[in-house]
């Protein structure tokens, strides 16, 4: 039953960071929650669908089928965050002046959410497949009853949807608080973990090199496997042992997010 | 403060796809070129295989030689699934219940490098030494 629960715990917390920040930087738009519900849907069925055909993506591409296909995820999940980020650095105080028509926005705002959707499903889906795959594997050949493997991933769950919780609240209260949009820095350092992620993929599949092997390795002083860490490395991108082309794709990612909001952003901000 | 982000975020969509669109292209071409100019995987490697059977290693201990490339090819010979992880080789791939899969491994310097099998951590330990 630890087992169970210590698993599910880590799978569910990164979504749950995940989907953290995605609803704080989303509040107060209507209608969002129908397409995070939709999200959430589409990443739960993706999951089971990826875990079917796990196989068939592990052998593709000569092997590296499943390094690739995670990259992908990721890298796609990124580009989406970062566009999303950039418009909203550039346009927010140029337009919220004009914008005072509430039932105009709703009627406009609500189609292109489907964007919100699909990040929340591409988080879902790797480690989603991963519960489905290890929840099927030790339901058909454990010794421990149904009901104490059941148990322990409903603790597991609901521990890191806790988490999940507390981080949403705890963010809340910081982007209300202070001036500066704490919500793009978040979004921003989102997305950078995840490019980083994908570059740790890529090198495993062969198809960039690492240029160096293991830049620093700080898990001594904080390790992913803890729960600080693993916050760190969902929320920030805190990676304990990355490697030289895992830190260039982070930063290349940081750089390119911040250079494109200030080269499109407004050039006078009269408020 | 919070009405504005609301604001900011409805007005994302409603500006021209044009720039967006330009660099999600721009994204996906520099991944793609990545893949096409990285020259691909050569052939002759050694491939090293490991089988999982009853949730665990076998053989536990596989010795590589250092500065090469190699491959791991990882039987699971049981019919559940098994997540083949290290954090010393920065590897984490899922193997399928009776499936199999191959890992990269290598250039690596001498030294000791423990694989584990994140579903059955307790059973599944294993380790590479590179010599």
């Amino acid at each position: 039953m630890l087992a169970t629960a210590i698993i599910l715990f880590r799978e569910v917390l990164e979504i749950s960071l995940i989907l953290s920040v995605v609803l704080v930087a989303t509040r107060g738009i209507p209608g969002r929650m129908r397409w995070i519900w939709l999200g959430i849907g589409g990443g739960a069925l993706g999951s089971a669908l990826i875990a079917l055909f796990a196989q068939n993506i592990a052998s593709a591409m000569e092997g590296v089928g499943q390094e690739v296909f995670n990259a992908c995820i990721l890298l796609a999940a990124a580009a989406m965050i970062g566009w999303t980020v950039i418009w909203m650095q550039t346009h927010g105080r140029e337009l919220s002046a004009k914008f005072n028509n509430v039932g105009k926005s709703v009627r406009e705002g609500e189609t292109p959410l489907y964007v919100l959707a699909v990040v929340i499903s591409l988080s879902i889906w790797r480690e989603g497949a991963e519960i489905v795959l290890f929840m099927t594997g030790i339901l058909s050949t454990t010794q421990d009853s149904l009901l104490s493997i059941m148990t322990g991933g409903m603790l597991g769950a609901v521990a890191a949807a806790t988490i999940g919780l507390l981080i949403y609240f705890g963010l809340l209260k910081l982007s209300v608080r202070h001036l500066f949009s704490t919500t793009g820095i978040l979004l921003t350092l989102l997305a950078a973990g995840l490019t980083a992620q994908a570059a740790g993929y890529l090198s495993a599949a062969g198809l960039i090199p690492d240029l160096i092997p293991e830049l620093w390795d700080t898990s001594a002083i904080l390790s992913t496997e803890n729960l600080l860490g693993s916050i760190a490395h969902s929320l920030l991108g805190y990676t304990e042992r990355p490697s030289g082309v895992q830190l260039l794709f982070y930063v290349v990612t940081l750089g390119f997010i911040t250079l494109m909001t200030r080269k499109y952003a407004p050039q006078k901000s009269v408020k | 403060m919070q009405a504005s982000v609301g604001i900011q975020l409805r007005m994302i969509i409603n500006c021209p796809r044009n720039t967006a669109m330009n660099i999600l292209q721009m994204l996906l071409a520099f991944a793609l070129l990545f893949m096409l100019v990285t020259p691909a995987f050569a052939d002759e490697v050694t491939v090293y295989t490991v089988s999982i059977k009853d949730h665990k290693f076998d053989p536990a201990i596989v010795e590589i030689p250092s500065g090469k490339k190699a491959k791991l090819l990882v039987k699971n010979l049981d019919s559940t699934p098994e997540e083949f992880e290290s954090h010393d080789l920065k590897r984490e791939k899922i193997v399928p219940g009776n499936g199999e899969i191959t890992v990269l491994v290598g250039p690596l310097k001498p030294g000791e490098y423990k694989f584990f099998g994140e579903f059955n951590e307790a059973t599944a330990q294993g380790k590479i030494v590179v010599k």
